[in-house]
């Protein structure tokens, strides 16, 4: 495991005009793996791409490459490359000029140039595009030729900076899948860099959430699904229900006025806790058959399912059920043992996770992104 | 008007009445459409008054500015080609306007990109503030500024005349700079600071991505700036005035000498040619700029 | 992080910064030198006593060149609302055309005019054909306001046609759409947004007609004296150029009120629109 450790970024701390925008991140990435950085904007995942390309230097701690600390490398020395958010071609020079850009600066010979253009250009998709003017193409065939342009340097680690945030949904979609295609095939690392949860759970192999320029969780999708490790990884991947509880033994946890049996364990006794309910984990019965009893406020269709908010003695829940329920039903609700997950409280706790205020928590959320630098 | 349009609506019965205000209508709405064409040629008819009288004189069969003698003739164009002073002030102009515009440019440029990774502080904004006097102030309080420093420079090196192709030159460079820099500083700020990124994220040392990258992309901007230096150095002829001598005189400086005495059709020969030049020059940036569009309309099909 | 370091990128303002210090502010300095001083270099404030001398000419100057920016301004407005409405083709040809004239020497211009408007000249002699009597034009205020006109319009066309020919056509519609009749889009809508555009037009005609030398001396032939000639006098015949720095002083000083004023009806961050 330890051997194919390719990049390693050590205690590093950054502070950028006067503010601490990373804070002691301690992170590892491993040769041909497609690692992602999720956050929100202004987490600091943009600031350690950045870093890593080497734009900019850290204030405290190491970068190393294969073990060998590469802090005082600049980007050009570096065998990583860079997708930026808004692609950055160059308007001066057509597609293939682009793409051959870096394979000039290498001195490679004409033929073999020519070779490799080629080969970029139907990697990605855009054979016969060589000659038209970078400005002239679709935001979707501008990503691409970036995409071509950084492969064609033969780099180790391809940097990726929200590369589909400018595209729309449906184009996004297939992109997802030709860029997960493009690691594969090349077979070399992708450190991807993304605010869209969904684009993260699909797309990685590993999957580092951020906030407030701290690491918060480092783990296969399904991992940081199934075991958030606080109310801020709950709430921000996935729709969670996240209530008070108290840890009566391993196993038996107790909250919203009922004892119920869970997998956790190793916490101590009568210990204050977060508890996580996903949505889609509760079952609807009967009211008197439940182990919860609540009153329908909302209910909205989904396609897929029935999304409902519903009234659980004051606290809001949310549920999804294909049934349809009727707003003002009174209805049961019961959790087995393993759609409940257990957190140790956090600074996070009581931030996130009820549905009272569904749609100013939205706002609160999506507000810091205006002001972010 | 109101006793007049009274009779006349007596007179008339009602429903020719009623034809002949809605053809009056019709036709004033006409004419309202006719107003801003009529306007523009007006206007046009004053903007070009002085430049038909220039060139119907230019052809005068006799010596005068004043009649005019309909046995048209080439005399005071002949006359113009045999006038080596007047073409010597036409090569000096021209000597002068490229020097002056390409040290404009090479410093203008030096600048420009120092100041656009200045950040926003005193001194740069000192540096606008100065930068923006020679565009303010008039031509001739520029021009007598210099012509104080100049004199001033040539008591302390015991030269009297100081004023000729050195001190204009000097001049014509420091009215110039403005132009450039002002042209090429907000092109740098909108280029995007990510190409230089992706430039030495691909294996260009931070000089190499400014050479291969930035500069291509300000370019047009740095050539803009250096037309615009080119031009204004050609027209210029109040700070000239003040800063040359008499060994070196531009041709703006020997129309105004010409002009102070009563005036043959010669120099309406010279403007007649400048006039066409000029305006075969703007045909062509015109023809080229439209082709230009249609290429970039093509490539957007 | 920028391209080339930081450092080494604010080295190649030294020229510039040499140039601007040695070429642009030292000579302003000059100017107030000479201003405060007599021949023999002593400090004396005989000059700017001797200023009221000038009082005449500094306010004829002001009254001709305000005369000359306010008609520009009536001229050019509705001309840069005409070419705003016609179709682009047309717009460019019609700007390019408006340009041409002032590629020529403004010297030759002026000096048309002078043949076109003399007690001899080309209009006499026309109304003398259809038997018209003649009439004295050259030599009068208005021959020189006409000059300052003729050679400034140009400026106050370009940036009036760049700020109209810019405006949001929606912005007109809603105001139709608001109840407002065209005279009334015009005044609340159009003459506000265009606001800039009129700034920087009046300064750039009243700035080079209030400094003018050449237009007053050919069109009046010697006798109506502005600003501009007392000041190329005192340089090129009289030689007195601490007078000449202290009459430049005034001329300065008006345009930098002028500047102030316009500033405080726009409100803009003094950006020239060209």
């Amino acid at each position: 495991m330890k051997k194919n450790r390719l990049i390693d970024l050590r205690s590093i701390s950054v502070r950028l005009g006067g503010t601490q925008v990373l804070r002691d991140i301690n992170l590892y990435i491993r040769d041909k793996e497609f690692i992602t950085l999720l956050g929100p904007s202004g987490c600091g995942k943009t600031t350690t791409l950045r870093l890593i390309a080497g734009f900019l230097q850290p204030d405290a701690g190491d970068v190393l490459f294969e073990g060998k600390s590469i802090n005082a490398l600049p980007p050009h020395k570096r065998q990583v490359s860079t997708i930026f958010q808004r692609y950055a071609l160059f308007p001066h020079l057509n597609v293939a000029d682009n793409i051959a850009f870096g394979l000039r600066l290498q001195k490679k010979s004409k033929a073999e140039i020519a070779k490799t253009v080629d080969e970029m250009l139907s990697l990605v998709n855009l054979k016969g595009f060589a000659d038209r003017a970078a400005s002239s193409l679709s935001g979707g065939q501008q990503q691409r030729v970036a995409i071509a342009r950084a492969l064609a340097v033969g780099p180790r680690v391809l940097l990726l900076d929200e590369p589909l945030g400018a595209l729309d949904l449906k184009l996004r979609k297939d992109m997802q899948l030709e860029l997960k295609k493009i690691q594969q095939r090349m077979g070399i690392t992708f450190v991807y860099v993304t605010h869209d949860q969904e684009e993260a759970l699909s797309m990685s192999d590993t999957v580092v959430v951020m906030d407030g320029g701290e690491i918060q969780q480092i783990g296969t999708p399904i991992d940081i699904y199934n075991e958030p490790i606080n109310a801020f990884v709950a709430d921000f991947i996935g729709e969670s229900n996240i209530v008070d509880g108290t840890m009566l033994s391993d196993g038996k946890v107790r909250f919203s006025g009922h004892e119920f049996a869970c997998l956790d364990g190793g916490f101590e006794r009568n210990e204050s806790v977060d508890v996580v309910v996903r949505p889609e984990d509760v079952d609807v019965t009967a009211p008197e058959a439940g182990m919860l009893r609540g009153k329908v406020t909302t209910n909205t269709f989904k396609g897929v399912h029935f999304e409902m908010i519903v009234d659980i003695g004051g606290f809001l829940w949310m549920i999804q059920t294909t049934d349809y329920h009727p707003v003002g039903e009174v209805i049961g609700l019961a959790t087995p043992p393993d759609a409940i997950h257990v957190m140790k409280k956090s600074q996070y706790s009581g931030m996130f996770g009820d549905y009272s205020c569904f749609t100013e928590e939205y706002y609160e959320l999506s507000e810091p992104e205006n002001d972010d630098p | 008007m109101s006793r007049e349009g009274k009779t006349k609506r007596s007179i008339l019965p009602s429903g020719a009445e009623h034809r002949l205000l809605r053809e009056k209508s019709r036709s004033s709405a006409r004419a309202l459409r006719q107003i801003p064409t009529v306007y523009v040629a007006l206007v046009f008819l004053f903007l070009y008054a002085p430049m038909l009288v220039m060139i119907v004189f230019s052809f005068n069969g006799q010596n005068s500015t004043a009649v005019m003698d309909w046995n048209l003739s080439f005399r005071w164009y002949n006359e113009f080609f045999s006038n080596r002073e007047l073409l010597r002030a036409v090569r000096n102009t021209l000597v002068l306007a490229l020097l002056s515009s390409a040290i404009a440019t090479v410093i203008g440029t030096a600048a420009a990109v120092a100041l656009d990774a200045w950040k926003k502080n005193l001194t740069r904004g000192a540096v606008l503030a100065v930068t923006d006097i020679p565009m303010m102030a008039p031509d001739i309080v520029t021009g007598i500024s210099m012509m104080l420093l100049f004199v001033f420079a040539g008591g302390l090196l015991g030269q009297r005349a100081i004023l000729g192709f050195s001190t204009i030159l000097i001049a014509h460079v420091t009215f110039c700079l403005p132009y450039v820099i002002l042209s090429v500083l907000p092109r740098l700020r909108q280029t995007d600071r990510h190409l230089t990124e992706a430039a030495q994220d691909l294996g260009c040392t931070p000089a190499q991505a400014f050479i291969k990258v930035t500069l291509p992309n300000v370019l047009s901007a740095i050539l803009t700036g250096a037309l615009m230096a080119f031009t204004l150095s050609l027209d210029d002829f109040v700070i000239s005035y003040f800063t040359t001598g008499s060994s070196f005189q531009t041709l703006p400086i020997a129309i105004y000498s010409m002009t102070r005495r009563p005036v043959k059709p010669t120099i309406f020969a010279l403007s007649t040619l400048i006039l066409v030049g000029i305006f075969v020059l703007l045909l062509l940036i015109n023809a080229a700029q439209a082709r230009s569009d249609k290429k970039l309309q093509g490539a957007k099909k | 992080m920028r391209t080339l370091s930081n450092t080494a990128r604010r080295m190649l303002s030294a020229p510039y910064a040499l140039w601007s210090l040695l070429f642009i502010l030292a000579p302003m300095l000059f100017v107030v030198y000479y201003a405060f001083t007599d021949k023999s270099g002593a400090f004396s404030l005989d000059n700017i006593k001797g200023l009221t001398g000038y009082a005449g000419v500094f306010g004829r100057s002001v009254w001709y060149s305000v005369a000359a920016t306010v008609i520009c301004f009536i001229i050019a407005y509705p001309l840069a609302l005409c070419l705003a409405g016609m179709r682009e083709r047309t717009q460019r040809t019609l700007i390019m055309l408006i340009m041409l004239p002032m590629w020529m020497s403004f010297l030759i211009r002026t000096y048309a005019w002078l043949c076109l408007l003399q007690d001899q000249g080309i209009v006499n002699g026309v109304l003398e054909r259809i038997n018209l009597p003649r009439i004295h034009m050259i030599n009068t205020p208005g021959a020189v306001i006409l000059g300052m006109v003729y050679n400034y319009l140009p400026y106050m066309i370009v940036p009036l046609y760049n700020v109209l020919s810019k405006l949001d056509k929606s912005l007109l519609e809603a105001s139709h759409d608001l109840g407002a009749n065209s005279a009334q889009s015009l005044m609340r809508v159009t003459l506000p947004l265009s606001l800039p555009g009129i700034a920087s037009g009046i300064t750039m005609v009243f700035v080079p007609s209030i400094s003018t030398f050449y237009i007053s001396q050919k069109m009046s032939t010697n006798n109506i004296s502005m600003i501009g000639d007392v000041i190329e006098s005192q340089f090129i015949t009289a030689y007195n150029y601490n007078m000449g720095a202290a009459i430049s002083l005034v001329l300065m000083v008006l345009i930098l009120v002028s500047m102030m004023v316009m500033r405080r009806f726009t409100d803009s961050d003094g950006e020239v629109v060209v």
